[in-house]
């Protein structure tokens, strides 16, 4: 039968009125130094660098560029913390900081979810219902295992490491930070720890809460800086260990510098993860899956569902359910309430996004938009679809981190699987059908270190996430994260 | 306003091909269409698109003439203090009392909208519930508003229940009909997905959660459901299918929540009364009195606006 015109459009008639959130509330200074022993102070060279708004480009603030000595002062600082009062003080003392330092975070959670959005881009229904409740929920997590270490590992003493050396990413800067430092705090380390240099506001508003908590002087230094920066502190002779979340290429890097030393490490690192829809899934609820897998935060999630794996015989209808949804997704200013996608984190980012879309279409793919408008400045990218592609494309072997999702089609269980795992990279996926013995079966085939079913995104701090293969190595969250900031001994 | 009904072919629908629903998945969309901030001109607009929504029910054993008029004036004169309001889309009424309500909103385009098949329980026969149908469009009803045989549903009787929406749009001539599947009663968002399926082919010409006697009656994750399904509907068949959730509807600011739901998942075409209609009685005031605070600053007490 004919299809009379196309009834279901989005656009037009009742539309949502702006819904920005306030700004008025927030403290950013014009200038941050080195949070080093208790204080922030400058850094020796003097040298500063802009962090901006990628909404707009404007500048939010100037923070300091750790140097060599910086980053040496910073690990005496921490140093003198461990072999002082931080390891002489009771575990539920120290535990007692570490639920100080969540409270707080609660107390100015609005502060932080603005200053996240504003500082990196992300909607700030993401900042203020995902990003802040989860980083305090860490350290709430963790402030519980302090004193209760001797319980984590039956029959083996736990001891602290030393000297933690963490760098984190600009994706989820403030819970990155709390993802590294409550876990190392809980088990007596201490910690030198540099956010991403797009990035570096939260971890700085931390610094003020940690030193409002009255944390001892040293236990945690947060140093801004770049690329120099970050490998100061993993090469470190006086870190014991290393906390690295970012790219895999970089990983790679610390994992040769670190190679013949005594060092412990951990390394999160990127990913291609598989979202797999079955023809039996409940397929409305599975298109939202993939969005949420790959939409959301602008597609920049270690753990992002970037390939869509759908069973041929409901392929055309999922492709048309995702393209409807995806009209209804709103691009915009972070800071208000109804954006969906929010701005792209860089000029680099954005160009590197830009030129996989070039990629893509020049090795066959067929690419798709949505129709949405964009504002006149700051860095955006539509929500985008690559059919036509296959394993072998560059769109569906690489990491783009970005709004951009590759779609393939498979016809059995086996080719499902082959497909999901024909990756070095292995740190997510997620499986969608109506039926649990394949729930079972999948997720046991797929070599990923966090497998959703009928579900994806989903965090926790008792649940270990970290990688197979070249998506790096150990687990953060949960005991397993506690693992990776003691030595056990007998 | 009467709309011709649309003829459509009916076949049975193969209901081992609809699809499953998850229900945390409908839960967490539910939730997102929850959390959309919506205000100023945008409020404003959404707050009266509902008063054009709703139909005004009176469905109790105790109802009266006088009842019926009065609710009928309410529906022409919602609040005449603030001019510029729309009147609700239709008077929802037991099948004696459509008489009254087509004398009472003579000369105004609101439609009379009647239940019947013995409603709220559908237990009766075929003969009588096709009789009430022919009844009560005969006194001027311009929609029938029925329910579907739960038992026969759960029993797998599904081609008794198909036959009987049938003859039931037969019975109806011009008027619509929408037919009510009273969710609540159906257990699983699975079953309320096939009887969407079941009813749309069987001809409806507008799906409803609920009679609004039992609970639960109607919630987002259904509607969300039912909304899916007719968009299904209209892509395989290019026929449109309009919905109403009916029932625990109370509040406005739920109401614009359903609104946020219906535009992000079926669109502009369906924004509209001639589509999509509440089932509710008190919705209406609240949404007045949050359409007065949005002009004047503050809220009036609830005594301000007519009970009737």
């Amino acid at each position: 039968m004919a299809i009379p015109e196309n009834k279901l459009a989005f656009d037009g008639g009742w539309n949502y009125a702006p819904a920005p959130e306030s700004t008025d509330h927030i403290v950013v200074k014009k200038r941050y130094g080195l949070f080093i022993n208790g204080d922030f102070r400058a850094p020796e060279k003097g040298r500063y660098f802009d962090t901006l708004n990628p909404a707009n480009e404007e500048k939010l603030s100037r923070v300091a560029m750790a140097s060599q000595t910086d980053v040496d002062k910073a690990v005496k600082a921490a140093r003198k913390a461990y072999t002082g009062p931080w390891s002489r003080m009771k575990a539920k003392e120290r535990g007692k900081y570490i639920f100080r330092i969540a409270r707080m975070i609660q107390e100015r959670a609005r502060e932080f979810a603005v200053i996240e959005s504003l500082d990196g881009g992300k909607p700030i229904r993401e900042s203020r219902d995902v990003d802040v409740p989860l980083a305090a929920a860490h350290f709430f997590y963790y402030a519980g295992w302090a004193d209760k270490l001797e319980y984590a590992f039956p029959g083996r003493k736990a001891k602290a490491l030393g000297v933690a050396g963490q760098v984190i990413p600009w994706n989820f800067p403030l819970l990155m930070a709390s993802w590294k430092i409550a876990p190392a705090l809980a088990c007596g380390n201490t910690v030198v720890l540099k956010p991403a240099e797009t990035t570096p506001l939260t971890a700085l508003k931390l610094a003020e809460v940690i030193a409002d908590a009255g944390l001892p002087d040293g236990v945690v230094n947060i140093v801004t800086g770049a690329g120099d920066t970050g490998a100061a502190i993993v090469t470190h002779p006086g870190v014991d260990k290393v906390a690295f979340t970012g790219s895999t290429n970089v990983g790679r890097i610390i994992q040769k510098a670190l190679a013949g030393t005594n060092k412990k490490y951990t390394l999160e690192l990127g990913g291609k993860a598989a979202n797999i829809i079955f023809a039996d899934a409940a397929i409305d609820q599975a298109v939202e899956g993939i969005v949420n897998g790959i939409f959301f935060n602008q597609g920049h999630v270690c753990c992002a569902g970037s390939r869509l794996l759908v069973q041929e015989s409901v392929a055309d209808e999922v492709i048309e359910k995702l393209k409807d949804r995806m009209e209804t997704l709103i691009v915009g200013d972070p800071l208000d309430k109804n954006t969906d996608i929010g701005a792209i984190n860089s000029r680099m980012q954005l160009e590197k996004i830009e030129s996989y879309l070039k990629i893509g279409q020049s090795e066959g793919g067929e690419m798709h938009q949505s129709s949405c408008s964009l504002p006149k400045s700051g860095y955006w990218c539509r929500p985008t679809i690559f059919t036509g592609v296959s394993q072998s494309s560059r769109v569906v072997q690489e990491e783009i981190f970005g709004p951009v999702l590759a779609i393939q089609t498979f016809r059995t269980y086996d080719e499902a699987l082959t497909k999901a795992n024909n990756t070095p990279y292995g740190l997510s996926g997620g499986v969608w059908t109506d039926k649990g013995s394949k729930i079972f079966k999948m997720t046991q085939g797929i070599r990923a270190g966090v497998i959703w079913a009928n579900t994806f995104n989903k965090f926790d701090p008792t649940s270990p996430f970290g990688g197979y293969k070249e998506s790096g190595m150990g687990r953060e969250g949960g005991l397993h994260g506690l693992g990776a900031y003691v030595k056990l001994e007998a | 306003m009467s709309l011709t009904a649309v003829k459509t072919p009916n076949r049975m629908p193969d209901l081992g091909r609809v699809a499953a629903v998850d229900e945390v998945g409908v839960d967490e969309r539910v939730a997102r269409f929850q959390s959309r901030s919506i205000k100023k001109a945008s409020k404003v607009e959404a707050l009266k698109m509902v008063l054009g929504m709703i139909d005004l029910t009176t469905l109790e054993g105790q109802d009266t003439p006088g009842k019926v008029r009065q609710l009928c004036q309410k529906a022409i004169h919602l609040h005449d203090a603030m001019p510029g309001l729309p009147h609700v889309a239709a008077v929802c009424v037991y099948p004696t009392m459509v008489g009254i309500a087509k004398e009472a909103l003579q000369g105004h385009d609101i439609n009379i909208a009647s239940v019947a098949t013995a409603f709220p329980s559908g237990m009766s026969s075929r003969e009588v519930k096709l009789d009430e149908t022919r009844m009560a469009v005969a006194a001027g009803a311009t929609e029938i508003d029925m329910v579907i045989s739960r038992g026969a549903f759960l029993a797998g009787q599904y081609a008794h229940v198909f036959d009987e929406i049938v003859a039931v749009k037969e019975a109806c001539g011009d008027a619509r009909l929408k037919v009510i599947l009273e969710t609540g009663e159906l257990g699983t968002l699975d079953r309320v997905r096939s009887a969407s399926v079941l009813a749309m082919h069987a001809g409806a010409d507008f799906i409803k959660t609920s009679t609004g006697k039992i609970q639960p009656a109607a919630t987002m994750q259904v509607t969300l459901v039912m909304l899916q399904a007719i968009k299904d509907y209209y892509r395989e068949t290019g026929r449109m299918v309009g919905m109403k959730p009916a029932g625990g509807i109370s509040n406005a600011k739920l109401a614009v929540h359903y609104l946020v739901m219906l535009r992000e998942t079926l669109g502009a075409a369906w924004m509209t009364p001639e589509w999509f209609r509440f089932g509710a009685s008190s919705l209406a005031n609240d949404a007045l009195m949050q359409l007065m605070k949005q002009s004047t600053g503050v809220y009036q007490s609830a005594d301000y606006f007519s009970k009737d």
